[in-house]
């Protein structure tokens, strides 16, 4: 298996074309041997009811690099995301075919508990969504819901995943006040420390910025090239400029198909379809 | 003013009249719940304010006499048209009447009369008349004379230490009546309820003795014992008949206004004042004691006189038991109706069928747990746990248990539908966020879902208690009394007596207005209770929207 590959399908249904990265952004910063094949999108199709949404997507996302998903409104990005820790199965009527696999494991399987595989995945969602309980208790709930007991260890977690997430500077002297007296971009970076508590492999992240100002959202950025150094990232954007900072590998999606998928750089500057180009240069979305 | 342009042509919106008819519509709302709340604090708080006493002379020739007199005394409580004049007699005061509050029922009869104001001569208000508030019928209504002691000079009324006097010996009398009390109360109390203990085990063992066991020994035992317990009876009860007869000993000589001599002895005496010679700040000192005597004291003479302290505490605790019953009971049923329930046909008939169950009449409701809690859960739990006593029930008749789950039954849907609604109103993005950080849907139900929506679960709660402390209906079937004879709450073993029957506002009101004998007597007090009913339901509901705040500010953004 060639160490910086990734794997996308052509648009149409045609056969899977393997695309070589010449030099992903940051490599310097990933440990070497990491699984190019984490996560194993195959012939994915998804429904709302009779609606389908999602048309035989085949995409692997390798680990410990930043993958963005782009693409117009509606085209099914947030569906994707969704459906990579199984958080479609709250939807009334919604269904799916073809198959995900993490570390080669389906997370369709029936014997894999659902919780237990949101363990593993932590999510940063497009609005912020604190809840209503202390700064503190926002950021160990993930351990607090996996049975943790133990105030060293709580402390301990909610000082490193507040630092990692850039916070804990501004609200070390108020750990212990409510969630919601945090201002956008600082309830966006507790979402963020919340996700990462409980050390999952994989960080999924739908429009983490969109509702955040330039400085929240740089400070954002900053703490996902960081963040990547230890966690599998899966991000929505829809910032053409972000995706092209910060992420590795990009996957545009179009009406619900995966148009392409390549190296970001690749995408920005030598885009197959004349679709991709258009989408990254402006010229619709 | 320049001629009319397009601008001006329509200065009225359409529809303008019925902002107009819904300003009206609230005005006439408000204007009958302030008459009605304003009426009931006035007529409540009057009933302590001391009214003054005055002294009518009759017409010598025409009118009929007053138990051989021309003078009689009273307060005015009313004055009205008379409600069937005789004669006509010229000028607008002649066929008018005044209704008196004579007191003095022991002699008189009756307490309250009517008198025309045509045949009143004089009126004045006489300096020196005492009224004094007594353990049976009702206030005394005299000039004092002298205070007698068995074996000593009389003290007469002129004597300037005979007010003092008179106080200290009330007080003497005060202290005796409690230690009777608490002596036939508590100690022989405690006897007695030894005395039963013992004859349930007397009765157990001579089953045992039937059915061929040998237990002779023990029952020499429990003999002995009982013997032991008899005796110390005796003598508590022979203290308590020598504090009875002390009781009796002194004795106040009274002129009543008619001119009658009367003797009451001090041990039935309560408290006095002199109505007409009390200054403003004295007559504010006496509603002050009244008021205060009111709500602390239990009730006398068919719940006419004294205080309404046992109803008051009785619907507290009740109200706090419904609470304590119908919040865990709601929340659940509503969890699982908006949580895990399918949402479809069956749930939405559920809910209908929920809602529709807060329009059945209250007294159902009374049916059903005299049916249902009463005779079969109390029957059962009698059989199971209490049988050496039955037939006697225990908790096989109404009492605070049955009555407080009644009243939890009744006001659920309340609870259930403003629980579901805060429910609704906890954003679905909240509920994502704990799922997808591995939380299960009873661990984001638990440390998520409800303490959000906390705030409107008590909001459903407000509502409950406002409508359970006030219902009375079906609290007649389940265990409201007319008078119990203990707390539901007190210092004998084991404190909380949930199978107790228990005195309640919402009835003492009923029971006052309707049962009473005098109902001229019982109407100051009807208002009386009314007015802290609604106040006791207000405290109780002003905690619960503190907590609720409470609740909001810490979700908010205060500090926890
Ligand atoms: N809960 C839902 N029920 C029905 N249709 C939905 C639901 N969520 C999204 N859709 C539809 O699925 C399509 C893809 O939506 P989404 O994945 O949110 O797109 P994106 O995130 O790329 O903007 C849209 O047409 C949207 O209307
Ligand atoms: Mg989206």
């Amino acid at each position: 298996m060639d160490a910086d590959s990734f794997q996308g399908t052509a648009p149409a249904g045609g056969t899977a074309v393997r695309l070589q990265t010449a030099e992903p952004r940051g490599q310097a910063d990933t440990a070497p041997g990491y699984d190019p094949r984490l996560i194993e999108i195959e012939h994915f199709d998804f429904f709302y009811g009779p609606q389908q949404v999602l048309f035989d997507v085949n995409l692997t996302i390798p680990e410990r690099h930043v993958t963005a998903l782009i693409g117009p409104s509606g085209c099914g990005k947030t569906t994707l995301l969704r459906s990579l820790n199984r958080m479609n199965d709250l939807i009334e009527g919604a269904h799916h075919r073809g198959d995900i696999r993490i570390r080669g494991r389906s997370i369709f399987d029936p014997h894999l508990e659902v919780i237990a595989l949101r363990k593993r995945i932590g999510m940063v969602f497009q609005k912020s969504n604190p809840f209503p309980k202390s700064i503190f208790e926002n950021v160990v709930y993930p351990l607090r819901v996996a049975g943790v007991r133990q105030r060293a260890v709580l402390e301990e977690v909610a000082e490193r995943s507040l630092r990692a997430a850039a916070l804990w500077d501004e609200v070390k002297d108020r750990l212990h006040s409510s969630a919601l007296g945090l201002s956008g971009g600082q309830q966006q970076r507790l979402c963020i420390a919340r996700a990462i508590a409980n050390q999952p492999e994989i960080l999924l992240m739908d429009e983490p910025c969109s509702a955040l100002d330039p400085v929240a959202t740089a400070r954002i950025e900053e703490l996902i090239l960081e963040l990547k150094r230890q966690f599998t990232i899966v991000i929505v954007t829809h910032n053409m400029q972000q995706a092209a900072r910060i992420s590795d590998f990009t996957a545009f999606f179009y009406l619900g198909r995966l148009e392409e998928a390549g190296p970001t750089h690749k995408i920005f500057t030598s885009p197959k379809s004349k679709r991709t180009e258009d989408y990254v240069t402006g010229r619709f979305g | 003013m320049q001629g009319r342009g397009p601008w001006q042509e329509r200065v009225r919106a359409p529809g303008e009249p019925w902002v107009w008819f819904t300003a009206v519509g609230l005005t006439v709302g408000l204007v009958m719940i302030l008459g009605l709340l304003g009426l009931v604090l006035v007529q409540g708080l009057k009933a302590f304010w001391p009214r003054r006493v005055v002294e009518i002379t009759l017409k010598a020739d025409t009118s009929p006499q007053f138990r051989g007199s021309r003078v009689l005394a009273g307060e005015r409580v009313l004055e009205r048209r008379k409600r069937h004049p005789a004669v006509e007699v010229a000028g607008p005061s002649e066929d008018r009447e005044w209704q008196l509050f004579l007191g003095n029922k022991d002699v008189y009869g009756q307490a309250f009369r009517f008198v025309d104001v045509a045949d009143v001569e004089r009126v004045r208000m006489p300096s020196g008349l005492l009224r004094l508030e007594r353990t049976e019928y009702g206030p005394l209504l005299a000039y004092p004379v002298a205070l007698e002691s068995p074996g000593a000079e009389p003290l007469p009324a002129e004597h300037p230490a005979f007010l003092a006097t008179l106080q200290q010996r009330i007080e003497e009398a005060h202290q005796r009546r409690g230690e009777i009390r608490r002596l036939e109360k508590k100690e022989i109390g405690e006897l007695n309820r030894q005395l039963e203990k013992l004859h349930w085990r007397l009765r157990a063992l001579e089953r045992r003795q039937a059915g061929g066991g040998d237990v002779s020994a023990e029952l020499a035992g429990i003999r002995q014992r009982q013997r032991e317990l008899e005796a110390a009876y005796e003598t508590l009860a022979a203290r308590a008949r020598e504090l009875r007869a002390a009781q009796e000993r002194d004795r106040l000589v009274c002129r009543l206004p008619t001119g009658e001599e009367h003797r009451v002895p001090v041990g039935r005496l309560l408290s006095f004042y002199a109505p007409n010679d009390l200054g403003w700040f004295g007559r504010l000192q006496v509603f002050a004691t009244r008021l205060r005597e009111f709500l602390t004291q239990e009730p006398r003479e068919a719940n006419t006189e004294g205080g309404i302290f046992p109803a008051i505490f009785g619907t507290f605790v009740m109200t706090v038991l419904m609470s304590l019953a119908v919040t865990p009971l709601g929340v659940v049923a509503a969890l699982y109706l908006r949580e895990y329930a399918r949402q479809g046909w069956l749930t939405r008939a559920v809910r209908i069928a929920v809602n529709n169950l807060a329009g059945v009449p209250s007294i159902v409701f009374g049916v059903f747990g005299l049916g249902f809690f009463v005779y079969v859960l109390g029957g059962q739990v009698d059989r199971l746990f209490f049988a050496e006593r039955l037939p006697t029930p225990t908790f096989g008749t109404g009492g605070l248990l049955w009555a407080s789950l009644t009243l939890a039954l009744m006001t659920v849907p309340v609870v259930i539908v403003a629980t579901e609604e805060a429910l609704a109103a906890v954003p679905r993005s909240t509920r994502e966020g704990s799922l997808a950080c591995g939380a299960s849907q009873w661990q984001t139900i638990q440390r998520v879902v409800l303490p959000a929506a906390a705030p409107g679960i008590l909001t459903g709660l407000i509502l409950a208690m406002a409508r359970g402390a006030g219902e009375v209906a079906p609290l007649m079937l389940v265990g409201v009394v007319k008078l119990a004879p203990e707390l539901p709450i007190n210092t004998t073993f084991p404190y909380v007596h949930l199978d107790q029957k228990f005195m309640h506002l919402g009835f003492h009101i009923y029971d006052l207005g309707f049962q009473s004998p005098d109902s001229d007597a019982a109407q100051p007090m009807v208002f009386a209770t009314t007015l802290f009913l609604l106040a006791l339901v207000v405290v109780l509901n002003l905690t619960a929207i503190g907590l609720r705040n409470h609740l909001r500010r810490k979700y908010a953004s205060g500090a926890f």
